[in-house]
């Protein structure tokens, strides 16, 4: 028998970063009751961390920019796999978004016109991310935050939902889940959800991401039968702290290079400039002259390879590091010191300056910092639907991170906060419109609900089972070691192996103490998504033989035009939980119209 | 693993030079949780670590971390070896991960830019992840909640407090954009910038005595968060709105005697005081007292928003 508060919306969104909160605003707009539910406080969610800025053409610095070059700039930093209308939508779309914010209180950089001004990044042809010094990220979230605020939108906080609920006819109609300060079971009914829920970072030892960031969403759509795409594409970020300890995977941001910063190894050598791929060859610089002097004038000189798009640049650092011309502690050095006056960084790159000041006792005006690949972003997601962000299974939407397409084998830094705001509202449009055509009230099966409880507080009942600690970090080491940044067949194999093993441990966890806040537990109900999630990015790897994107094979070192051309999709036919297996098969990448591609073509 | 880590000696000595601290629950002898002690909380933990003898650790760390809920608690002694350059968060984190799975702490970013893991450090307010264990004095660390606010579990309070007064805050209110987009000059965003860089860790409100001596004045003290963040909308170059007798009246700004101490706890460094309070308490007295201002309003014919005229457009 299991006791629980039930609570009734038209919508509820899961997750209140940048994508949720967005999604939630436009819901409520539209007149529906709508609650935003998190796992953690307002407010904090990892939206908080992104730095540059927002990618968005608006072109108040470069008045050659425009949505065309946005779109193409995003089409072949994603390797051709993005789905090109998402790709379409978010170049036109992003302008409208930004200005929306600063109507909403953002107070983003100016120009000297007074307009918003923005700064170059990786893979961007001009210079367009809209940008609060490197703390966009957090004017974000704070902007929408407060205008959820105002507009009286619930919020469940601190509230973790373990599963979706869905109607006989399998229409998803609620979720349930649990209060993390007190463990009481909450159930919601509703006409449409949207997963918001961000990243899949804890599968992976060395990741920028927070504890919140294990693929609930993913593996909660999967779970309920959808579609997930392309989760073989994980982003290493190429610039992650690696030493000291205390800084750790923590993230230096692409401004750094946008504002002068140079890669160089132990020889003190720029070593992008020998790793130029042919792609970006006509349009990066060969000399050390010429991208420096692109730093004041873009029509004149072409880009400095340090900005060439983040895949490329980690693997240039991870075979400089193999080569044994990496840092002390397995890096090469981002040095910004020596090329900038201190005055400058501490202006431009105001937390970071104090970041490493305070935490790591690097002065970043003075020495340069130890960086490496470190993960940071989940490419694949569940499957949607351009227009309105819907799943393949009918009251199920999702946006943000969790939603897959967009950003194809690679994402542009930038693309992301765009990315949440035009296709959060459009999740948030999409589930009103869903909610509103719905007839009566969805109907929620207690039985349903009593399954996903016993089988969370299950480990409470089991006595001398493993802590969720330990299978986590074999889980954490498995992904990083034989799932990472550079793959083979037969290690993926082995991973696979290894998964299967740690999913037979997780249904035997032990945890002690009680359910109100504890950490252990919590950790518990968190594994069935990470180890979904793992299994699927792993079964993803073995299928895509080729390399692209983010997606690198030692095997099948180059890209393959046929596996260009189809989207590795996943998904639960027949049981469905983590126990069970996921099917996976190529589908073909939706056709282009002939006008976008000869956007592509003609080089712009 | 008998004879593993020196156990800290049971009369710790108390933390003299943070007498906050004594104030909080504590019991003299702490109990005491070390490698060479059955665990309490968890069955077979103790293989985690490699069973290492004491003198194979250079150095160890000791938190003294308080643990509980509403109904009370003690503070618990936890010995880990130690790892250089940790923050205080990662020996939390490990001491989740090996000797307590159950200790309830808040975290998101580890990198000081969410506000999630605040506690008092040896009384102190600060944030887990931005606090150098190579930095405190030697001797054990003593963690414990923020005092301000109710207890939940271990090292996480009940901060909704804080997420009351956001919704008392009226919206910030714009006139509608002009064609060609808003401008403003960089010079003019820089003010709100400074105060927009708040985390919302309320650490703030943890040390204002306002409220950490007196809980009775939550009801009508915003706090140092929430000035600031009158302060961003009052020098907003674009809000329409007056909330200088919403703050003068409702909010309790006449309450805080800048004593600075939420400034000196600023992790963002914002001059919370300087840059937002004394400039609101200004603005709030001429508003309501400057012969010159109240001369002003009644050739323009543009009075100054009462509370309720303030806060007309917001839901609460």
């Amino acid at each position: 028998m299991t006791d629980y508060e039930t609570h009734r919306y038209d919508v509820i969104v899961i997750g209140a970063g940048g994508a949720g909160l967005r999604a939630a605003v436009e819901a409520k707009e539209r007149g529906l009751s709508t609650a935003l539910v998190c796992k953690s406080l307002l407010g904090k969610a990892h939206t908080v961390m992104a730095e540059g800025g927002v990618a968005a053409a608006m072109g108040n610095v470069y008045p050659e920019d425009n949505w065309q070059v946005h779109f193409r700039d995003t089409m072949r930093g994603g390797k051709y796999l993005n789905h090109w209308r998402m790709a379409q939508l978010h170049a036109q779309e992003a302008p409208d978004r930004v200005f929306e914010l600063e109507a909403w209180g953002a107070l983003f950089d100016r120009t000297p016109d007074g307009r918003i001004t923005q700064r170059d990044f990786g893979g961007h042809r001009y210079a367009r991310l809209a940008h609060v010094g490197d703390r966009t990220g957090l004017e974000l979230i704070r902007t929408l935050q407060q205008k959820a605020v105002s507009m009286d939108i619930d919020v469940f906080m601190e509230c973790k939902i373990l599963r979706l609920l869905q109607d006989a006819s399998g229409v998803v109609s609620g979720a349930v889940g649990y209060w993390r300060p007190s463990g009481e079971i909450v159930v919601f009914e509703a006409k449409s959800v949207v997963l918001a829920t961000g990243s899949i970072g804890r599968c992976y030892t060395y990741t920028s991401n927070s504890w919140e960031s294990t693929g609930d969403g993913h593996a909660m759509a999967i779970w309920a039968g959808a579609d997930v795409m392309e989760m073989e594409c994980v982003q290493f970020h190429p610039t992650g702290m690696v030493w000291p300890l205390s800084v750790r995977g923590l993230l230096v941001t692409e401004g750094v290079r946008g504002d002068g910063g140079a890669l160089k190894n132990s020889e003190d050598r720029r070593f992008m400039f020998d790793y130029i791929p042919e792609m970006f060859k006509a349009e990066t610089a060969e000399t050390e002259e010429e991208a420096d002097g692109w730093y004041e004038d873009h029509l004149h000189h072409r880009r400095t390879p340090d900005l060439l798009p983040r895949d490329e640049v980690a693997r240039a650092i991870n075979t400089e590091v193999k080569a044994g011309r990496g840092s002390p502690h397995g890096g090469v050095y981002l040095d910004i010191a020596t090329r900038r006056s201190a005055e400058f960084i501490r202006r431009r790159l105001p937390s970071m300056y104090h970041q490493f000041l305070e935490l790591a006792g690097v002065d970043i005006t003075v020495e340069p910092m130890e960086v490496g690949p470190t993960c940071h972003y989940m490419m694949g997601g569940v499957r949607v639907d351009p227009e309105t962000q819907a799943a393949t299974v009918p009251g199920l939407f999702a946006a943000g991170e969790v939603a897959g397409g967009m950003h194809g084998a690679n994402r542009l830094g930038g693309n992301s906060l765009s990315d949440l705001l035009v296709f959060g509202r459009r999740a948030g449009t999409g589930a009103a419109d869903f909610a509103e055509a719905r007839t009566g009230v969805p109907s929620v099966d207690g039985g349903q609900v009593a399954a996903v409880v016993a089988d969370a507080t299950a480990p409470f009942e089991r006595d001398g089972g493993e802590s969720p600690y330990e299978v986590h970090q074999e889980l954490q080491q498995t992904m990083q070691s034989l799932v990472g940044i550079i793959r083979t067949g037969p290690e993926l194999e082995e991973a696979v192996v290894k998964l299967a093993e740690l999913r037979e441990r997780t249904a035997k966890l032990s945890v002690s103490g009680g359910r109100a806040y504890n950490p252990g537990w919590n950790l518990a109900t968190d594994l069935p998504s990470l180890l979904t999630v793992s299994t699927a990015i792993t079964q993803g790897a073995l299928a895509r033989k080729e390399s692209r994107g983010a997606h690198t094979r030692d095997d099948f070192p180059s890209a393959d035009p046929e596996l260009g051309k189809v989207n590795f999709v996943q998904r639960q036919t027949g049981e469905r939980g983590y126990a069970a297996p996921i099917d996976i098969g190529p589908e073909p990448l939706p056709e282009m119209p002939p006008e976008l591609r000869t956007l592509l073509e003609e080089g712009h | 693993m008998t004879d593993a880590m020196p156990a800290s000696t049971p009369d710790a000595p108390q933390v003299t030079e943070t007498p906050q601290v004594t104030e909080a629950p504590q019991v003299p002898d702490a109990p005491q949780v070390t490698f060479d002690q059955p665990l309490p909380s968890t069955g077979e933990l103790g293989h985690t670590f490699d069973p290492v003898a004491a003198d194979e650790y250079e150095e160890t760390v000791t938190l003294r971390v308080w643990r509980g809920d509403a109904g009370g608690g003690d503070l618990v002694d936890y010995t880990l070896p130690a790892n250089e350059g940790e923050v205080v968060l990662d020996v939390v984190h490990r001491i989740q991960a090996t000797l307590a799975p159950d200790l309830a702490c808040r975290w998101n970013c580890k990198a000081g830019k969410c506000g999630s893991c605040s506690s008092e450090i040896n009384g102190k307010p600060r944030l887990m992840c931005m606090t150098r264990v190579d930095e405190l004095p030697e001797g054990p660390i003593t963690v414990t909640p923020m005092r301000a606010f109710p207890v939940l579990r271990d090292l996480v309070t009940d901060v909704s407090f804080n997420y009351e007064v956001a919704k008392r805050v009226p919206a910030f209110a714009p006139p509608p954009a002009p064609p060609e987009g808003y401008r403003m000059q960089q010079v003019d965003v820089e003010r709100g910038q400074e105060f927009r860089k708040c985390i919302e860790c309320f650490l703030c409100q943890d040390v204002c005595h306002v409220i950490r001596d007196h809980e009775e004045n939550k009801e009508h003290y915003a706090g140092p968060r929430f000035f600031i963040r009158f302060a961003e909308l009052e020098m907003h170059p674009l809000d329409t709105n007056d909330r200088r007798e919403l703050v003068r009246q409702r909010m309790g700004l006449g309450l805080c005697n800048i004593t600075k101490c939420c400034t000196e706890v600023c992790p963002e460094h914002i001059k919370i005081t300087d840059n937002a309070i004394i400039p609101l308490k200004e603005r709030a007295v001429d508003a309501s007292y400057d012969p010159v201002a109240w001369l002003g309003r009644k050739i323009l014919r543009r009075p100054k928003r009462s509370p309720e005229e303030a806060t007309a457009a917001s839901p609460r």
